[in-house]
């Protein structure tokens, strides 16, 4: 595979420094996917975006317009929430959408608004990104000023108020059902879905739909160009553009908006106008592919493309679109607890075999890290997680050429936070164990509990 | 401390009144009372109790929920390193070691002359910024231990007074609306046929329209042609 630029759909306007003013957002065509979506009905804005196929990009990849073909006919008040809410380690994405381009942000609020009949909409920026709340503020601001939301937008009878709120810090809120509860006023902890989705029951129990901030950043250019355009691009499962957001062990981390199946990891980080290659031309020694929550990639799948439809079945998922790259010196351990002590930390509580799990699996990452382990430490790792996930956990095989065990993992939990915490020890402990070993036997020097940390 | 200004409670209500049911301003009335008194104060919590229609309990369970929401005062700068995942890789612990040992408090902890709370936070969505911290959750980029101290003698010198707003004000920029503009969809009847019209819009808005997508939106000349003529 080889690496071939697409026009970019959703940061187009980042190429300006002010990107995000009314006047620039305007002068580059903000605006008028909104002014061409209120010509059609609802249903016809809908039908476009079902035909392009945009899975939602906040991770689950649920496709948008089937979600909201979930909502139940003639019920009213229903209500539209943009979730941006964005924590997962590794992703910032929909950060720089709000920050440099919020008008698109607002633009495609309206937009699905107007397609599903919303009677109102909420935009929920997380706490922690100040500038992107002022950014955002500023927008809906002028967007109400000049008649682009609120009574009577761009002169038509259609009338829609947007609702800027914003969250204080808690991970678990970028799950829809938590982000419902943060809305309604309560604290951020998740619902169990099925039997109701919000699309049925969602916030004060009304039909609500929730899209991500990069899902509804797509719909002005899916309403101006068509359905069929946008799902032309990709391939046959897998359509249309997406960001992925590469850190780590790279020459060039950054944000890049690639055409989905196109390329390869490969292409991704050595790419001289991607990444430009690993940190002072190491080796790799494994990748996350898709935030904190998905199981780690080896070498050996460097050429996979970035297709969600190969990645689910080969054992891990692009999910938020956060790579984390780590090089030959990194101590794989380490990595792991650190993304367990992340989990346990933002469990909300609800659910024992999270709430229980996740602290104990840290505490054993503890004990081991601090030269107090034992060898039975390691079953004992995989038989908590296995309570939070039961069964083997999916994800790739010990050694190169072992079978992969499909994503998604089971779960005992109301949410996915349970099964995320597994996924870095599973994929650590199947492929460097050894560097678990070298901790316990004493090989290794401990490194923490010896006044650092 | 205390309860909400009146100023502060004109605000409150302002944001109350952009919501369906009062309660979902809960955070951002915290928030408020974080920006009146650096934290969440006692009283505070119970006004916001009154303003919302619930019992002060619930403020305060709901409140702690979240981390941002301090219930001590703290410094008028809170300083967030990211230890999370791609921050580790590039250097995160060696820089929390070292602020811990330059400001002399341990992560949580706030320094003797009340400045600066030191936090060791997960990940603040900046990545590729890695070890990246935020000073009042606005961002430094690419932190070494020489450019965090050369950093914290600004923040003491007050020399970042204009960037960053003392801890508890979050955004400078406030959602205001004018009511003249506020539509109320969210508190008015279902919507009917009658609220969708569907076409709405001149012919000269649908000839503009036309112009964009024929001439391929994807190319920026178009797109200005196609505003300009309408801002005309």
């Amino acid at each position: 595979m080889s690496y071939t630029p697409v026009a970019p759909i959703v940061t187009a306007r980042l190429g300006y420094d002010d990107s995000y003013t009314l006047e620039r957002a305007v002068a580059t065509g903000a605006y008028t996917g909104l002014r061409h979506a209120l010509t059609q009905t609802p249903e016809a804005v809908q039908d476009n975006v079902k035909l392009a196929v945009l899975q939602g990009r906040g991770g689950a990849g649920f496709p948008a317009g089937n979600k909201w073909g979930l909502l139940p006919a003639g019920k009213f008040p229903r209500w539209l929430v943009v979730n941006g809410d964005e924590s997962e380690p590794g992703t910032y994405k929909d950060r720089i959408l709000m920050e440099r381009d919020p008008h698109q942000v607002v633009e495609g609020a309206l937009i699905c608004a107007y397609a599903i009949r919303a009677s109102q909409a909420f935009i929920y920026v997380r706490g922690e990104m100040a500038l992107a709340q002022e950014r955002m503020a500023q927008a809906v601001n002028d967007a109400y000023a000049n008649g682009y939301a609120g009574k009577s937008i761009l002169g038509s009878e259609w009338s829609m108020d947007v609702t800027l709120t914003w969250g204080a810090g808690a991970y678990i809120v970028g799950d829809e059902t938590g982000l419902l509860e943060s809305l309604s006023g309560r604290r951020g902890m998740p619902l169990p879905k099925p039997p109701y989705f919000p699309a049925a029951i969602g916030l004060y129990g009304d039909p609500t739909i929730v899209n991500n901030v990069e899902t509804v950043s797509n719909l002005p250019w899916i309403v101006l160009n068509g359905g069929e355009a946008y799902s032309a691009l990709g391939v046959e499962k897998s359509h249309g553009t997406r960001m992925f957001a590469v850190s780590g062990h790279v020459k060039r981390p950054g944000v890049f908006e690639v055409e989905l199946g196109k390329l390869s990891f490969r292409d991704l980080f050595y790419d001289e106008r991607l990444c430009g290659g690993i940190r002072d031309d190491r080796r790799l020694k494994a990748f996350i592919p898709g935030g904190g929550s998905a199981p780690w990639f080896y070498e050996e799948h460097l050429d996979l493309p970035l297709d969600p439809s190969v990645i689910g079945p080969a054992g891990s998922m692009l999910g938020s679109g956060a790579i984390v790259v780590m090089d030959e010196t990194t101590d794989m351990v380490r990595a792991a607890w650190r993304l367990v002590r992340f989990f346990a930390n933002e469990s909300c509580g609800k659910c024992t075999p999270c709430r229980e799990g996740c602290a104990w699996m840290q505490n054993i990452y503890e004990r081991i890290m601090a030269g107090h382990g034992r060898v039975e430490d390691l079953a004992l790792l995989e038989d908590v997680g296995s309570n939070i996930s039961p069964g083997v956990y999916p994800g790739a095989g010990a050694h190169p050429g072992d079978p992969a065990i499909p994503f998604p993992p089971k779960q005992t939990t109301i949410c996915v936070l349970g099964p995320s915490a597994v996924a870095p020890v599973t994929s650590s402990l199947r492929r460097f164990r050894d560097e678990y070993l070298a901790y316990i036997d004493g090989t290794k020097a401990p490194t923490i509990g010896t006044g650092s940390r | 401390m205390s309860r909400l200004s009146p100023e502060r409670v004109a605000l409150a209500q302002e944001i109350m009144g952009r919501f369906p049911v009062p309660r979902s301003a809960l955070v951002p009335l915290v928030h408020l009372a974080q920006e009146q008194d650096g934290y969440v104060a006692e009283d505070a919590m119970e006004h916001i109790a009154e303003l919302i229609g619930c019992t002060p309990a619930e403020v305060y369970g709901t409140a702690t929920f979240y981390e941002m929401f301090k219930f001590h005062p703290c410094g008028k700068y809170v300083v967030s390193i990211c230890t999370n995942i791609a921050c580790l890789l590039l250097g995160a612990d060696e820089l929390l070691e070292h602020a811990e040992r330059s400001l002399g408090v341990r992560a949580g902890a706030t320094t003797e002359d009340g400045t600066i709370t030191l936090e060791d936070v997960e990940c603040i969505a900046a990545c590729t910024l890695a070890p990246c911290i935020q000073v009042n959750y606005r961002y430094f980029a690419n932190q070494t231990p020489e450019s965090f101290d050369a950093l914290m003698a600004d923040v003491r010198g007050g020399k970042l007074d204009a960037e960053v707003p003392p801890h508890g004000l979050l955004a400078r920029v406030r959602p205001h609306i004018d009511p003249a503009k506020w539509a109320g969809t969210g508190t008015a009847p279902p919507p009917t046929a009658e609220r969708f019209p569907g076409p709405a819009l001149t012919e000269s808005d649908r000839a503009d329209i036309q112009g964009a997508k024929t001439q391929g939106a994807g190319t920026q000349g178009a797109k200005t042609q196609g505003a300009s003529r309408r801002r005309r």
